[in-house]
């Protein structure tokens, strides 16, 4: 078990008051998985991946626990936690494309950040190198600023810096999401590469693309307004979900061989709610068709088949 | 590289030709007379006056059409002449300000250069320390909004009167001669605490305030957020944002230094400092159109110069120009 997530809840303190943006998220990633985390917009996907490397203010951690090869990870602590960034866990950050110096040249940065784990930038070239081969870059965007680079260059030169430590759990936050689809795909497979190569161990890939997910991940969580809704194998959250809200998310995808002016592509009525003050019990209570009584609880995320877990009382909920 | 500077050179060039010509028109477009000012001063009467003031019109060519006195000036400027000061009859204008010049540098630039330096650590010092920030910035806000004048009044006031540490006029004692002697040195480095002192808070408090929103800025940046995801250590992080944030206090400076030969006007009439700003303020009040061209000549020099060094100094700090260089 590469990554345990038990009961974490982490808010925004805000000055109208507390935003649940993650409410008791408890899951784990197996070693050498790539778990897509999807939900739509302000669903608390990239607070998820956040709380997990760097939970600074105005996040506010509450309660849980986060436990990456059997160590419990600091979360709440912004200062010792630096020990595990970049080296046990690391992030490939939804801003990728200006997440370097403008005014450093690349090698240079790489050489600062490595020495700053006190290594030798000299010796670590060769394997630097070897990455930049892998995701197809050439040798000289060391020497390049980051404006003497296109979008997708960029994107895959974080993703090498950011793998330079060989990070047990790699966080890609929306790292396709600035991208064109061709180039969508081959960072996509790059990701794999890397998971692959075992340069990661595991990697949590945060997109509200349910199609790049289908491309390359082993396993899938929804999510919605704060709170996980399922988490299955790729292909049972495409062929078979369960809970209500992952049904309606996939038949809200267009489908190959649909022509959508004659078969109107369906939407989810309504609007997910405010995380300032969510209605109690099931979030997705209000928008949901099967909606009925036990809804006003919260309803438990349990494993209604193996490795297949559901938060919704008509699942697995009912059966416990 | 040679194209960008090229057009660059060009656009100065430009700007040089239009800064003079409008430098030769203003002082022409002054109410009054210089010649009549200048024969005011001597006791003359009214007969030899008009004779006067018929010869000077002419030996100053105030007497010909205006674009031939525009093409003279011309003319004479290329040739390195600015022409012979009224208000100081006969010294020639060059002389005048080639005796300014060095009193305004000597007090302008360790003012301009060490409230930048001090300013800009001290800016991204309080930017990261709260207790700092909270106590000491005001101070600085407080300081950069005081005029400079007022300033220097008050320190006259205090350390000149009240308590009277340090003289507050000139340059050097007036019973002084101006060999170089230890004394004489003591006595200039006195007169010039106060002046240097006025015109060094201001402007520290500005970089100071510039400084420490620069870099609060540049922490809040992406690539800032993105080295503490790695964990990298503050200093680091620090080192980045003060490089980029360096950036526009860098053009600033190069703004304040290009009017250094221009010296602080009010800074200097205040504490009688004979610097340019100074003689600026004579030259206009007797209508000396030949050294009002002169002193503006000199800011214009400046200016530019001082701009043209930047654009150089940016190519080296900012790849981002570099860039634009090639582009087209």
């Amino acid at each position: 078990m590469s990554l345990r997530v038990e009961d974490l809840t982490v808010y925004y303190q805000t000055l109208r008051g507390d935003v649940r943006a993650l409410e008791s998220a408890t899951f784990s990633l197996a070693d050498g998985e790539i778990m897509g985390l999807a939900g739509e917009s302000g669903c608390g996907k990239s607070t998820l991946s956040n709380s997990l490397i760097r939970l600074a203010p105005p996040m506010k951690h509450i309660k849980g626990r986060v436990i990456l090869d059997d160590q419990e990870l600091p979360i709440a602590d912004l200062h010792a936690m630096n020990e595990y960034r970049f080296t046990e866990i690391s992030v490939v950050p939804q801003y990728a494309m200006n997440a370097m110096n403008p005014t450093r040249k690349i090698g240079k940065m790489a050489e600062e950040l490595l020495r700053s784990r006190g290594i030798d930038a000299r010796k670590a070239l060769p394997e630097l190198e070897r990455r930049l081969d892998l995701v197809e870059l050439d040798h000289d965007v060391l020497k390049m600023y980051p404006i003497e680079m296109s979008g997708g260059m960029k994107q895959r030169m974080v993703m090498v810096l950011s793998t330079l430590m060989d990070p047990s759990l790699l966080l890609a936050d929306e790292i396709t999401s600035a991208l064109d689809v061709s180039t969508q795909k081959a960072v996509a497979k790059m990701l794999v590469g890397f998971r692959d190569r075992e340069i990661v161990k595991s990697i949590v890939v945060i997109t509200h693309d349910m199609s790049i997910l289908y491309q390359i991940a082993d396993g899938i969580m929804i999510m919605y307004a704060g709170q996980l809704a399922e988490k299955a194998s790729t292909e049972t959250i495409i062929h078979s979900p369960r809970h209500p809200y992952t049904k309606l998310l996939i038949t809200s995808l267009p489908k190959v061989g649909v022509k959508h002016d004659e078969v109107r592509l369906k939407g989810i009525p309504g609007n997910p709610p405010l995380l300032l003050d969510p209605p109690t019990g099931c979030r997705f209570r209000e928008r949901c068709p099967l909606a009925f009584e036990p809804c006003m609880d919260v309803p438990p995320f349990v494993e209604i088949e193996p490795n297949h877990f559901v938060a919704c009382w008509k699942e697995g909920g009912a059966n416990a | 590289m040679k194209r960008y500077f090229g057009r660059k050179l060009l656009i100065y060039v430009i700007t040089f030709f239009l800064a003079v010509t409008i430098d030769w028109l203003i002082p022409r477009l002054m109410p009054g007379d210089p010649i009549q000012n200048m024969l005011a001063r001597a006791a003359l009467n009214a007969n030899a006056a008009e004779r006067m003031y018929t010869y000077y019109t002419h030996a100053f060519q105030l007497d010909l059409p205006v674009w031939q006195q525009y093409l003279s000036f011309w003319n004479a400027l290329l040739h390195g002449d600015l022409g012979i000061s009224t208000y100081l009859f006969p010294t020639p204008v060059v002389d005048i300000i080639k005796a300014a010049v060095p009193f305004d540098i000597f007090l302008l630039l360790p003012a301009i250069l060490l409230s930048w330096w001090a300013g800009n650590k001290f800016g991204a010092y309080a930017a990261r320390t709260k207790r700092l920030d909270n106590t000491v910035l005001p101070i600085a806000y407080l300081l950069t909004a005081t005029p400079y004048m007022w300033l220097g009044i008050l320190l006259a006031w205090v350390f000149g009167i009240i308590l009277g540490w340090l003289p507050i006029a000139g340059a050097y004692s007036y019973t002084m001669g101006t060999d170089l002697s230890w004394a004489f040195v003591g006595s200039v480095l006195k007169h010039w605490i106060l002046p240097f002192l006025s015109l060094f808070l201001v402007g520290f408090g500005g970089w100071a305030i510039g400084m420490r929103n620069m870099i609060i800025y540049e922490l809040e940046a992406d690539y800032s957020h993105y080295l503490e995801a790695l964990g990298a250590p503050r200093k680091l992080i620090r080192k980045y944002a003060f490089r980029n944030a360096i950036l526009p206090q860098l053009s600033g400076l190069a703004l304040q230094l290009g009017v250094i030969v221009a010296g602080a006007l009010v800074t200097e009439v205040v504490f009688s400092y004979p610097g340019i700003g100074y003689l600026i303020l004579s030259a206009i009040q007797n209508q000396d159109y030949f050294l009002v061209q002169g002193c503006f000549l000199f800011i214009i020099i400046g200016v530019l110069l001082a701009n043209f060094l930047i654009d150089i100094a940016f190519v080296i700090v900012d790849p981002r120009t570099r860039k634009g260089m090639v582009g087209e």
